[in-house]
């Protein structure tokens, strides 16, 4: 199988480039992308990139397979590649390329922090640990799954236009996550920070995260809860 | 929070409002309009003169008008600060940015006055 991979090196290289490298599928066996990648590493050690637990759980390996976001160690090549087609991988797209593969994830964990992903409680601090009921914890289910890979922020072309401002959906699945909690105390700070034109509302609600989450998780439903929370509110 | 000091009313909810609420006021003329077509397929200028120069229609064109207004500035000043932006253009943005902002504001005002020269000086 015929492999294209986007090449860059910032230090040495004047622009990107893409490298075909040929890579000799055992027969009979459905790979998964990030298999490919390591036969063709084989060929040219100097291709990077970012892996780690290889099965879909620490969200290292997000990367633009085909044109579409995704994680190399989960998605399979016959779900991306039409047979007889080559397998073309390019970093996410919208972050400042470090090198080939691997993206500079600043400004996406800068939009995390600014949610305040943690619980923020004024009760006092219980001897064990706070409660919640089956109920109240079933509301985090979709919520609390994300594993920050960043195949959906980088897939919006809102966060490729203000990654500065608009918080992304990666971002806002975590803000609803903590709006959502029962024992989370600071709903009304946690909307204050969100009512500006930017951080919520340059979601346009083409649904681009909810295609490409590897954890079939859906940022649009999350961000349109904190839209009605905000309009609740502010009305 | 971002801070910005351009946009209609400064906060997104508020925006968010008016662009859904200017909407469905945009859908309900167009509809209305269409209906003219629909049930009145030979309608003659005077016909048409006087369903426009009926106070209610006045009133719902002029409500229309203004939420088209709103409605196309909340547009636009999107579509500058998604495409004219330093990051896109360089740092010339700040300055395209505001000249294209102000011309829309311009053009929008000068429809408004301009339709409401039209709608309510029918005779």
């Amino acid at each position: 199988m015929l492999v294209s991979i986007y090449r860059y090196n910032p230090e040495t290289d004047d622009k990107p480039r893409m490298q075909d490298v040929e890579v000799e599928i055992p027969a009979g066996k459905d790979l998964m992308v990030l298999d490919v990648l390591e036969l063709a590493k084989r060929q040219d050690q100097s291709v990077a990139y970012r892996r780690s637990c290889r099965e879909g759980v620490c969200g290292s390996d997000g990367m633009n397979i085909n044109g579409t976001n995704g994680l190399a160690c989960i998605t399979p090549i016959s779900e991306v590649v039409k047979p007889g087609k080559k397998l073309v991988l390019r970093p996410l797209p919208g972050l400042p390329v470090i090198r080939d593969l691997v993206v500079d994830m600043s400004i996406f964990y800068k939009q995390f922090e600014k949610v305040k992903p943690y619980l923020i409680t004024d009760t006092p601090a219980p001897v064990m640990e706070r409660l919640q009921s089956p109920e109240d914890r079933e509301k985090l289910d979709g919520l609390y799954e994300c594993i920050l890979c960043a195949c959906c922020s980088t897939n919006c072309p809102s966060f490729w236009w203000n990654p500065d401002k608009f918080i992304g959906p990666a971002g806002l699945l975590q803000a609803y996550r903590f709006l959502a909690d029962s024992r989370d105390t600071a709903t009304v700070e946690r909307l204050a920070g969100l009512e500006d034109p930017f951080s919520v509302f340059r979601c346009r609600g083409i649904m681009n995260c909810v295609a490409v989450c590897p954890k079939g998780l859906n940022p649009t439903r999350a961000i349109g809860h904190i839209r009605s929370m905000l309009i609740r509110h502010g009305a | 929070m971002v801070t910005n000091v351009s946009n209609l009313g400064r906060s997104g909810v508020y925006a968010w409002v008016v662009q859904r609420s200017s909407a469905v006021i945009l859908l309900a003329y167009s509809l209305f309009i269409l209906g003219c077509f629909v049930f009145h397929p030979d309608m003659n200028y005077e016909q048409w003169k006087a369903i426009f120069f009926s106070n209610a229609i006045r009133i719902f064109s002029l409500i229309t008008l203004l939420a088209l207004c709103g409605h196309a500035w909340i547009g636009m000043w999107t579509i500058s600060t998604d495409y004219l932006t330093s990051r896109q253009i360089g740092s010339s943005a700040t300055f395209l940015r505001l000249a294209f902002q102000t011309f829309c504001v311009l053009l929008i005002l000068i429809y408004l006055i301009w339709g409401i020269q039209i709608f309510w000086n029918m005779e």
